[in-house]
C-alpha cells in the first residue's frame, strides 16, 4: 500500500538529494503531473460534494422554504430558529431513537448472517462459486426492485408469507408487516408488544447487507493461515474452541472495521424504509424525516438543520474510523 | 452449541484419545462436534440459499402470472404451464400511448445515464488514481482522507443543498445536472479502488520504459493502463451497477417529469397505483434486476476481487 514513499526507487532518490529544487527537477515535474491528474476529480468533487455540505450548514440557519427558494437571497438573516423547532419537537427525538434501534440491530444481524455464511463456506464444496456468488445477489440488485418483491410478499391479502402463516404456521389472521406498528404475541401467557413493522424493516436491512459483510469476512478467513488451526486441532481442540479461540480474534479486526462501516450506511440509509414502509408505522429514521420536511412541506432549513444532526454523528463515527481502520489505507 | 457442551469433555484440554479406544473415541466432544457441525453445515447452506434466492424467486414466477390467477391461489410457488404469460412483459414495455407502462423508455433513460456516468467517472478517475498511487505531489494524503471520506458520506446529507441549489438554477430535471451528482457520488469510490490496483502494478516496469525514453504519459498510456485493464474494467462495472441501481437522486431531480424516469423510479412510482396489476409490475422489477445479476454473474470473478481489494489485511 505504500509502496512509493516507503521505497524509493534509485531514480527518486536522485531528485530527493540536496541540489537544485527549482523547477524543472524531476521531483518538481512530478508534483505539477500529479496535480494536474487530480484537479479535474478535485474540482468536481469540490463543487458537487464539499460545497454543498458546507452550503448545508448555512441553509439550517436560514428561515427557507422551496416556494419562496427562487425570490430568496443566498445569504439571508441568520437564526437558531430551525434547530429549536427540531430539538422541541417530539417527533425528532423519537425518531432518533428509531433510527439508533434499526442502526444497531441491523449492523449486528447482517454481520451476524454474514459471519455464519462465511462459516459455513469456509471449506471447499462442489459448487461453492457459485453459491458465493448467489449470495452476494441481494446486495448487488436494485433497491426499488428488492423492496418491491418483499413489499408483495409480505402482503396481508395475496402475499406469500401470510398465506404460509395462516395456512400452515396457524396465525389467526394475516399480519400487516410494513403497516402494523406493533402485534401482540402472546408468549407464556403474557401479551408483548412487538414493534412490527421496525422488525419487519431490520430483518430487510440483513437480507440486503449480510452479503457485505460475508464478502470481507470470507476473504479475511481466507488470509487466516491453516496451519494454526491444524496446530490447535492436533493439541485436541474441539471445533467450536478452535473457531472461539482461533479463528474469532482473528476476525475481529474485520468484524469491528465492518461494525463501523455498516453503521455509518445503515444510520444514514434512506431507500430501503423510504420504499417499504414510507417511513410509517413506527419506522421514521431521520433520513426519511429530512425527505419529507425537504419535498413534503418543503421546509429547507430544517431539513438541513436535521441533516446536520446526522453529519455531525457521521463525523464522529468516520474519525474513528479513521483511528481505528484507515491509518494506513490512505498513506 | 449448548448441547453440545453439556457432553462429555474430557478429551477438551487433553491430547486426542489414543487410537486404540474406539468406543470412548466415538464420543468424544471433538466428533460429536465435527458430526453436528458437519450437518449443520449443510442445513445453514441449504437455508441461506432459500432465503437469499426465494424473493428472485418469487419475482420471475409472479411477473409470468394473471393477477387473476395470483389471487385465486396465491399460495402457490411453482409454475403451471397452461397460466403461463407473457402478457405482462408487453405491457410493462409498450408505451404509455399504446397503453402499457413505458418502461422501454425507462430502460434507454437508466441506460443512457448509467453508460454516461461510467464514461466519465473513468475519464475522472483513471488519471486520478494515477496520481495518488504513483505520484508525489502536495496535498497527496490530504486528497486520499477527502476521497475515502466522501465514499462514506451518505447520499442523503447531500440530497438537501443539491436539491436546492439545482432547483434555484433552474436545471434540475435534466439527465445532464443529474449525470455531474452520479460522477461526484461514483468517482471517489472509483479512485479508491483504482489506486489499490496501480499500487500492486510493480515500478520497476514503468521505470524500465522510462529508462528507454518513453516519458510519463507514454508509460501510463502503454504500460501502466493495459496492465490495470482488468480492475479499470471491474470499476466501471461497479459504477454501472451503482448508476443502473441509484433511487434517491433520480426520485429527487426526475419525478415531475415522466419522459425522465429512469426504471428505478419508474418501478417506485407505479408500485403505489392501484389501476395496474402486481404481476405486471414485477414483470418490471424483472426488467431492472435482470441486467445487474447478468452483469454480476458475468463479472463476479473481476467484481469481488475489486470490492475486498482494501480489506484483505483486516
Amino acid at each position: 500500500m505504500t509502496a512509493a514513499p516507503v521505497l524509493p526507487t534509485p531514480r527518486r532518490d536522485g531528485g530527493r538529494r540536496p541540489g537544485p529544487r527549482g523547477r524543472g527537477t524531476l521531483r518538481w515535474r512530478e508534483a505539477r503531473a500529479g496535480l494536474a491528474l487530480i484537479s479535474p476529480t478535485l474540482v468536481i468533487v469540490l463543487i458537487l460534494v464539499v460545497l454543498p455540505i458546507v452550503w448545508t450548514v448555512a441553509l439550517a440557519f436560514q428561515d427557507i422554504r422551496l416556494i419562496r427558494l427562487r425570490t430568496a437571497g443566498l445569504l439571508g438573516d441568520y437564526t437558531v430558529e430551525n434547530f429549536t423547532q427540531v430539538f422541541t419537537s417530539p417527533g425528532f427525538w423519537d425518531s432518533l431513537v428509531t433510527t439508533l434501534i434499526y442502526s444497531v440491530l441491523g449492523t449486528a444481524s447482517s454481520i451476524g448472517l454474514g459471519l455464519v455464511a462465511a462459516l459455513a463456506l469456509r471449506r471447499r464444496f462442489r459448487g461453492r462459486t457459485f453459491v458465493r456468488a448467489t449470495l452476494l445477489l441481494p446486495y448487488v440488485a436494485p433497491v426499488v426492485a428488492a423492496t418491491f418483491v418483499w413489499g408483495v410478499m409480505l402482503n396481508p391479502q395475496f402475499g406469500i408469507v401470510n398465506e404460509v402463516g395462516t395456512g400452515l404456521l396457524g396465525w389467526e389472521e394475516p399480519i400487516a408487516f410494513l403497516s402494523q406498528r406493533t402485534t401482540e404475541v402472546s408468549l407464556f401467557g403474557l401479551t408483548v408488544p412487538v414493534p412490527t413493522a421496525l422488525l419487519t424493516v431490520i430483518v430487510f436491512e440483513m437480507w440486503r447487507s449480510f452479503p457485505f459483510a460475508f464478502l470481507f469476512l470470507t476473504a479475511r478467513l481466507e488470509a487466516v493461515p491453516a496451519t494454526l488451526d491444524e496446530a490447535a486441532r492436533v493439541d485436541g481442540a474441539t471445533p467450536t474452541q478452535v473457531f472461539r479461540h482461533i479463528t474469532l480474534p482473528q476476525l475481529m479486526p474485520t468484524i469491528a472495521v465492518l461494525a463501523l462501516l455498516r453503521f455509518i450506511w445503515t444510520f444514514n440509509n434512506f431507500d430501503d424504509i423510504y420504499l417499504l414502509t414510507g417511513g410509517g408505522a413506527g419506522t421514521e429514521v431521520i433520513s426519511v424525516r429530512v425527505f419529507d420536511f425537504l419535498v413534503s412541506r418543503g421546509d429547507i432549513g430544517a431539513a438541513s438543520a436535521q441533516a446536520l444532526v446526522l453529519a455531525s454523528v457521521l463525523l464522529v463515527l468516520v474519525s474513528v474510523y479513521y483511528r481505528f481502520a484507515a491509518k494506513d489505507e490512505v498513506a | 452449541m449448548a448441547g453440545v457442551a453439556t457432553l462429555p469433555t474430557d478429551s477438551s484440554a487433553a491430547p486426542p484419545p489414543a487410537r486404540g479406544a474406539r468406543g470412548e473415541r466415538r464420543w468424544s466432544r471433538t466428533t460429536v462436534e465435527v458430526r453436528v457441525l458437519g450437518v449443520l453445515r449443510w442445513v445453514v447452506i441449504a437455508g441461506l440459499v432459500l432465503f437469499t434466492l426465494f424473493p428472485f424467486y418469487y419475482m420471475v414466477l409472479l411477473s409470468l402470472r394473471d393477477l387473476s390467477s395470483l389471487v385465486q391461489d396465491p399460495g402457490r410457488l411453482w409454475p403451471v404451464v397452461a397460466e403461463f404469460t407473457t402478457s405482462t412483459y408487453r405491457n410493462v414495455l409498450a408505451s404509455t400511448d399504446s397503453g402499457g407502462q413505458g418502461f422501454l423508455r425507462f430502460m434507454a433513460n437508466s441506460g443512457l445515464i448509467a453508460l454516461g456516468t461510467v464514461a466519465l467517472t473513468l475519464a475522472f478517475a483513471i488519471p486520478g488514481a494515477y496520481a495518488v498511487a504513483r505520484l508525489e505531489f502536495p496535498g497527496r494524503r490530504k486528497v486520499s482522507v477527502l476521497f475515502l471520506s466522501v465514499y462514506l458520506f451518505p447520499s442523503i446529507l447531500l440530497a438537501v443543498p443539491l436539491f436546492v441549489f439545482f432547483t434555484r438554477i433552474g436545471l434540475r430535471g435534466s439527465l445532464g445536472a443529474l449525470l455531474l451528482v452520479y460522477v461526484s457520488q461514483t468517482v471517489a469510490v472509483s479512485i479508491y479502488m483504482l489506486r489499490n490496483y496501480f499500487q500492486t502494478v510493480p515500478a520497476s516496469i514503468e521505470e524500465a520504459a522510462a529508462v528507454d525514453g518513453a516519458n510519463r504519459f507514454t508509460v501510463m498510456r502503454r504500460i501502466t493502463l493495459p496492465l490495470a485493464m482488468p480492475a479499470i474494467l471491474a470499476n466501471g462495472l461497479f459504477v454501472l451497477m451503482i448508476a443502473w441501481n441509484e433511487f434517491l437522486f433520480a426520485l429527487l431531480f426526475l419525478v415531475e417529469n415522466r419522459p425522465r424516469w429512469t426504471v428505478s423510479l419508474g418501478l417506485s412510482q407505479l408500485a403505489g397505483s392501484i389501476e395496474i396489476p402486481t404481476t405486471v409490475l414485477m414483470a418490471g422489477s424483472v426488467i431492472l434486476t435482470l441486467p445487474i445479476v447478468v452483469l454480476f454473474f458475468a463479472s463476479e470473478r473481476l467484481l469481488t476481487g475489486g470490492l475486498t481489494a482494501g480489506a484483505e489485511k483486516g
